[in-house]
């Protein structure tokens, strides 16, 4: 990475910013007016009810968004002193070090060892591909169980190995941002142990924002969390999405300063 | 942060030019491959209309009605093909689909095992798969010998009226509606199959709730919730009836004269092409240019009336 | 319509049986209805029952090496074989596969990848499902005034290259739409599994969905290639036919389907013959190559 860039990285204690950002599906508004701020080397957790756009907002991290028919975004969406969706960026090199991890375990139909190497090769990794692929499997705390059969298909694991084979996939590439949208929606609670254990030890390395339903596991990883709601549109025809509040995990959870926020994690609603 | 110490082992992280150029290269070459469906299209349309201009601008509409078909005094009328490709791909369809829509019912059903059903749902597809020309061989073979005493019975019974008032001598409109009913079987067959089959379980379960019989679910819930489904399929089924060649020219007789009789020989447009193509030329090249326009026409209006029923139907559901 | 209740005044004072009674109008309607279907569907398998029969016995007993060695006899001689035809159909339909298979495949990869409901694409769709319906014969036609009649290869009319583009006309729409619906079916999630670890189009397409998809397009291309190897309408006025071995792609050329068409109405009993024999070899192909498609598909799918 060229140095201007990179002591711009140091100087901010920034990752990522969101300056008003609002995304629509096809002209129907999902989400509106979103300013954030996202930490770098911390665990930032979306919470929210459903059909908040919290994973909407999560999607435009990384330019997945752009993968939907007429979904369109207003705002601007910071990135190492960049724009991401400025006309002359690549959205391919945006992946490229904003890695993403889905709600469904979604490993390739390739062995083991080559869903972890298939993504460093596109990224044009040049040094020991064993070692990358084995560093990756530990890093995500699946080599135990993974390292006698790289060979196999990464359809034979389980669905909670599966989902640490994909966050081994994504750390492969040695992004500088990991966005989860529900890593742990569709695990059991050991395998949903495992994977939050491991995120304490990912974040020494890497920015991360989970996007969660489960608000005790936003407690127990993130060290930042915004509260995502649903409010009625301007014209009163349907509802739209937006940031309520965000701040420190402890005061979301113990001192919101929103009635809706105390409301939603004192499980009075949603 | 740790990341940076091996980032320059990554050496694609900005990605070089050559890189956004194939990936744009391939997008494009996409689009080219999938625009030549409409310039073959397009294609077909331009080289029918202009090798028939010359006969459109000597006969015009009249070439749709006059029957007189003559090489050697040059002078064409397409009438006795269009009724034939009319007539025989009609009747057929009329003995096609309660076979096939019988058939449909009969595989989806739990009748008999599904083993037997599925090995019978697969003969059908088979049949499919026999090529034309085949059935054709084996029409003029087998089928027409073993039907003509049948066919002379009907001449004889019901010789009275015009559509059997001609002595069965072979080759003729009603073995080639036989054989059209063969191939336009597994088409009826497969569609009707589907359409029955995407009916929601819970319509049957619903009507065996109020206590009716199987065929009562069938006929009165289950075949009116597929119906047009399976227009659909039939209309996909009389266009391929009408655009079907080699059986039926081997076994229509290729005749030029009109006649009424069913039992006499004829022709549809499709076989006239097959015959008379290759050895025409001049004005009679352009005639026949003239005939494969109509039966475009013909098969186009069917064919995109079959996918508007489709889509209505794809419609209701989702 | 199968009248459903037996309206029954007094049923109420006595109390009714819940036995089956197979002489109620209802039950009777409902076996007639049963025994019917089943009727149709004999019916309905009996052409194919038939046509397999005969073509294996009446073709099957003639083959022998000679047969699918040697060139066709004059007209009224006997003896003789199918081999020019054999080597025809395969070089035609060869011909065919490469044109179609590429641009299909490349066709429904823009479909399913690139615009799933652009106006575009919608028309696409629209002109592949118009081109299925357009009539075999009039692919003759088109390739006839396009290519035979303008003589655009070195001076040539009829040829091999005019009949195997033509049947790739007839190929294109089964091709596009297969590997459409193939492409389809590939999880959304694996797509963004790739695109998600910075992989551009062209690589998530070539390395990922494609592969994933390789089972149901091959089946579907290998039908289509067996659909196109029997076809004869396209053929009768591009290809043509030859009674001497192949001569280059830019002559014409025998083909086992033109051979049936041509032989099955010569009077003479040898030419009949052979008729018989070569769609035995062509029934043998297609159905083969149906069957092995079908037997792959249902392997991948378990």
């Amino acid at each position: 990475m060229p140095s201007p860039s990179l002591t711009h990285h140091n100087s901010s204690e920034f990752c990522m910013e969101l300056e008003n950002v609002g995304i629509s599906y096809g002209g129907n508004e999902a989400v509106k007016g979103v300013y954030m701020q996202i930490p770098r080397g911390k665990v930032t957790a979306f919470i929210g009810p459903s059909g908040c756009g919290k994973s909407t907002v999560l999607r435009a991290l990384n330019r997945m968004n752009d993968l939907i028919d007429g979904c369109t975004i207003k705002g601007r969406v910071i990135f190492d002193g960049q724009d991401l969706y400025a006309p002359q960026v690549d959205p391919v090199e945006v992946r490229r070090r904003i890695g993403m991890v889905f709600q469904k375990p979604n490993p390739f139909p390739k062995s083991i060892y080559e869903n972890i190497a298939f993504g460093a090769r596109i990224n044009g990794y040049r040094g020991d591909m064993d070692e990358l692929v084995e560093r990756s499997l530990r890093k995500a705390a699946i080599w135990d169980e993974t390292k006698d059969k790289l060979k196999e298909s990464g359809y034979a694991l389980s669905g909670g190995q599966q989902q640490r084979l994909c966050i081994a996939r994504a750390i492969a590439i040695e992004p500088e941002v990991i966005l989860m949208d529900e890593p742990c929606s569709a695990l059991d609670p050991i395998s949903t142990l495992k994977i939050e254990e491991m995120m304490h030890e990912l974040k020494k390395s890497y920015t991360i924002v989970i996007v969660t339903h489960n608000m005790q596991q936003a407690v127990r990883v993130s060290d930042m969390t915004g509260f995502f709601n649903v409010t009625p549109k301007a014209d009163g025809d349907g509802k739209v999405g937006c940031l309520e509040e965000f701040a420190e995990t402890e005061t979301i959870f113990n001192a919101p300063t929103q009635q809706a926020t105390q409301d939603y994690v004192s499980g009075r609603f949603g | 942060m740790a990341a940076s110490e091996s980032t320059d082992l990554f050496v694609l992280r900005r990605r070089p030019p050559q890189e956004k150029l194939v990936d744009q290269g391939f997008r494009q070459l996409a689009v080219l491959l999938a625009s030549l469906v409409g310039l073959v299209l397009l294609g077909i349309l331009l080289v029918v209309l202009f090798g028939s201009r010359e006969a459109m601008a000597r006969f015009g509409l009249g070439f749709l009605v006059i029957s007189d078909w003559d090489p050697v005094g040059d002078t064409y009328g397409a009438f006795t093909a269009i009724y034939g490709t009319i007539v025989t791909s009609i009747l057929a369809l009329f003995i096609a689909v309660p076979l096939g829509v019988g058939t449909a019912i009969f595989i989806t059903e739990n009748l008999i095992p599904l083993r037997l059903r599925q090995l019978l749902g697969i003969m059908v597809e088979l049949l499919a798969a026999i090529p034309s020309v085949v059935l054709g061989l084996w029409a003029i073979f087998v089928m027409e010998p073993f039907i003509r005493p049948g066919l002379e019975l009907l001449h004889q019974t019901l010789g009275w009226m015009p559509f059997f008032s001609t002595v069965p001598q072979g080759p003729g409109m009603a073995p080639a509606i036989l054989i059209l009913v063969v191939m336009v079987l597994p088409i009826i067959t497969a569609i009707a199959r589907d359409s029955l089959q995407q009916v929601p379980p819970e319509l049957r379960q619903a009507a065996y709730g109020v206590g009716t019989t199987r065929w009562g679910a069938i006929l009165q819930v289950i075949l009116p919730a597929a119906v047009s489904g399976i227009t659909g399929g039939v209309m996909l089924a009389l266009g391929r009836a009408m655009g079907e060649t080699m059986a039926v020219t081997m076994i229509i007789g290729n005749s030029n004269n009109f006649s009424l009789s069913l039992l006499a020989p004829g022709n549809t447009i499709s076989s006239m092409l097959a015959n008379q193509f290759g050895e025409a030329d001049g004005f009679q090249v352009s005639a026949l240019m003239y005939a494969a326009f109509v039966l475009m026409v013909l098969t186009l209006i069917v064919n995109v009336l079959a996918q508007w029923i489709v889509r209505r139907l794809s419609l209701k559901y989702s | 319509m199968a009248p459903s209740t037996t309206p029954a005044p007094a049923a109420s004072v006595f109390a009714r049986s819940l036995d089956f009674r197979a002489s109620l109008s209802r039950n009777r309607w409902n076996s007639f209805f049963s025994v019917l279907a089943g009727l149709f569907a004999v019916i309905a398998v009996i052409p194919l029952v038939l046509v397999l029969g005969y073509v294996l016995f009446m073709g099957g007993s003639l083959i022998s090496a000679r047969l699918l060695t040697e060139l066709p006899p004059a007209p009224g001689l006997d003896g003789g074989g199918i081999g020019n035809a054999i080597l025809g159909t395969i070089v035609v339909t060869l011909i065919a596969s490469l044109i179609a298979i590429p641009v299909g495949v490349g066709g429904g990869i823009y479909l399913a990848e690139y615009s799933r409901s652009g106006w575009f694409a919608q028309f696409v769709r629209f002109g592949t499902n118009v081109l299925a319906g357009v009539p075999s014969i009039i692919c003759g036609v088109f390739i006839y005034g396009l290519i035979v009649s303008t003589r655009v290869f070195f001076g040539q009319s009829y040829s091999a290259m005019a009949g195997g583009i033509a049947l790739a006309v007839l190929m294109l729409p089964t091709v596009i739409k297969t590997t459409d619906e193939a492409l389809k079916l590939v999880p959304q999630e694996l797509r963004w599994g790739a695109i998600g670890i910075g992989a551009s189009r062209f690589v998530t397409i070539t390395r990922i969905t494609l592969p994933a998809a390789f089972t149901p397009i091959a089946t579907g291309v290998v039908l289509g290639i067996a659909r196109a190897a029997g076809e004869t309408a396209p053929l009768i006025f591009t290809a043509l036919f030859s009674p001497f071995w192949p001569e280059g792609v830019f002559n014409p050329i025998a083909t086992m389907s033109v051979l049936i068409f041509n032989f099955a109405i010569m009077p003479y009993e040898a030419q009949n013959a052979l008729a018989w024999a070569a769609s035995f070899v062509l029934v043998v192909m297609i159905l083969g190559a149906n069957l092995f498609a079908r037997w792959v598909g249902r392997f991948t799918r378990a």
